[in-house]
C-alpha cells in the first residue's frame, strides 16, 4: 500500500470516495506479493496494481461496486475460478483481494 | 480523533516501523488495528482481547518485516478459525551501505534507490564524499568506512547490505572486518581477482577465518560482462537479491521450478 499512499491522501483530502483493494494471500504462482493494493477513486481513476495487469480491469469494476455498497468483502481471482469472474490469471496462481471503502 | 490512516501515512512518511491490522473475514470485517513499537495500539478490531493478542502477533511480523492472514477465535484464541486478520507490514526501509566515492559509486547508489533502499555513501575523502556527487543518496558521510559500521553496524540485519568500493587495502581491510561483525545480509567487496586475492591474504593476516571470508562476495557481482558503472551497479545489485532469495541466478529460461 506504501506506493499509493500519496495518491490515496489527495483523493482523501478531495473529499473523493475511494475503494482499496489489497492482495492479502497468494496461492501458486501470482506476480505481486500480500500487501500489493490499488485503489479506485469514484470518479474511475486508479493507483498502483495487483497483478501482473491480468485482473486489474475487473478490479474497477468490483471498487465502483464497493463504493457504491460501502461492502467489504474478499475477491478472489484465480485460473479455477470459473464462477464468479470471466478473468483470471494466465500464471495459474491464485490471489485473494480484500476490498474495502477507505473510510478509516 | 486522528483517523487511522493519517497516523499510518505519518508513520510510513517518516520510515518508522508501523502494522496495520484489519479482519477480512468473520466479525466485524473491516476493523482496524494499528500496532507501533513501544505505542499504544490505535483502533479495535471489535475485542479487547482479540486486539491484545492480534497486536503482540503484529509486532512480530513487524520484526519480521512479514506480511499475511492470521486465524483467531472471536477472543484472539489459537487454533481456530472465527476471523481472518491481515497483518501488513511496514518496516522501515532496508539499508545499502556503499563505501568508497568512486565512480561506479553513483550508479550503485541510483540503482539501490530504485530497488527501495535506503542508500549511504561512505568515504573517508571529504573531496569525493560530497551530497553534489551523489544526489541519489540519501546521506553522504564523510568518515572511515568501519567507523561508521561502529556507530551503526548493531542496526543491520539480513535485509540489508554492504557494498565495500574502494579497492584500498588500506580502506578495504578494515571495513570488511567491521561488516564481518555485523549481521548484514549482503557483503560484497569490488576488485579484480588480483586486487580480490591480495585483499584474502590481508584479512587471513588479520584473523578472518574462512568461513567469515565466505561471507564476502568477491569479486563484487554477477557474470553480466557488465562494463559501465550503471552495469556493473545492475550485476551487483542482482546479486544482492540473489544473495537475499538463496537462488544461483542462471537464466530463468535454463532453469525449472516456480518463478516466484
Amino acid at each position: 500500500m506504501r506506493e499509493i499512499l500519496g495518491d490515496l491522501d489527495r483523493w482523501r483530502k478531495a473529499g473523493k470516495q475511494v475503494a482499496v483493494a489489497r492482495v492479502v494471500d497468494v496461492e501458486g504462482s501470482g506476480p505481486r506479493l500480500p500487501g500489493a493494493a490499488m485503489a479506485v477513486n469514484e470518479d474511475g481513476e486508479v493507483a498502483g496494481s495487483v497483478s501482473g495487469g491480468c485482473v486489474e480491469g475487473a478490479v474497477v469494476t468490483e471498487a465502483l461496486q464497493i463504493i457504491e455498497s460501502g461492502d467489504r468483502r474478499i475477491v478472489t481471482f484465480g485460473y479455477s475460478d470459473d464462477e464468479a469472474f470471466a478473468v483470471g490469471l494466465t500464471c495459474g496462481g491464485t490471489i485473494h483481494l480484500f476490498v474495502e471503502p477507505l473510510d478509516w | 480523533m486522528t483517523a487511522i490512516f493519517e497516523v499510518l501515512r505519518d508513520a510510513i512518511g517518516s520510515e518508522e516501523p508501523v502494522a496495520l491490522a484489519t479482519v477480512v473475514e468473520g466479525p466485524g470485517v473491516g476493523g482496524k488495528l494499528l500496532v507501533r513499537p513501544d505505542e499504544e495500539p490505535i483502533g479495535s478490531l471489535g475485542d479487547p482481547d482479540l486486539d491484545r493478542v492480534v497486536a503482540r502477533d503484529a509486532l512480530g511480523e513487524l520484526a519480521a518485516g512479514t506480511t499475511g492472514v492470521r486465524h483467531y477465535g472471536t477472543q484472539g484464541q489459537a487454533n481456530e478459525h472465527d476471523v481472518a486478520v491481515f497483518v501488513e507490514s511496514f518496516a522501515p526501509p532496508p539499508q545499502l551501505l556503499v563505501f568508497g566515492a568512486v565512480d561506479f559509486t553513483g550508479a550503485l547508489a541510483r540503482v539501490g534507490k530504485v530497488l527501495g533502499y535506503r542508500v549511504t555513501v561512505c568515504d573517508a575523502r571529504e573531496v569525493f564524499a560530497t551530497k553534489a556527487r551523489f544526489p541519489f543518496a540519501d546521506e553522504v558521510v564523510v568518515d572511515w568506512p568501519h567507523r561508521l559500521l561502529e556507530r551503526v553496524g548493531d542496526q543491520l540485519g539480513p535485509r540489508d547490505a554492504v557494498c565495500v568500493l574502494t579497492h584500498d587495502p588500506k580502506f578495504d581491510v578494515p571495513a570488511v572486518i567491521a561488516a564481518l561483525r555485523t549481521d548484514v545480509g549482503y557483503l560484497g567487496a569490488m576488485g579484480s581477482r588480483r586486487t580480490t586475492d591480495d585483499r584474502n591474504r590481508r584479512l587471513r593476516e588479520e584473523g578472518v577465518t574462512d568461513e567469515q571470508l565466505a561471507r564476502v562476495m568477491g569479486p563484487i557481482g554477477l557474470d553480466l560482462g557488465a562494463r559501465t558503472p550503471e552495469e556493473t551497479a545492475v550485476s551487483i545489485m542482482a546479486e544482492v537479491i540473489a544473495t537475499r532469495t538463496g537462488r544461483q541466478a542462471p537464466s530463468l529460461r535454463d532453469a525449472a521450478g516456480p518463478i516466484h
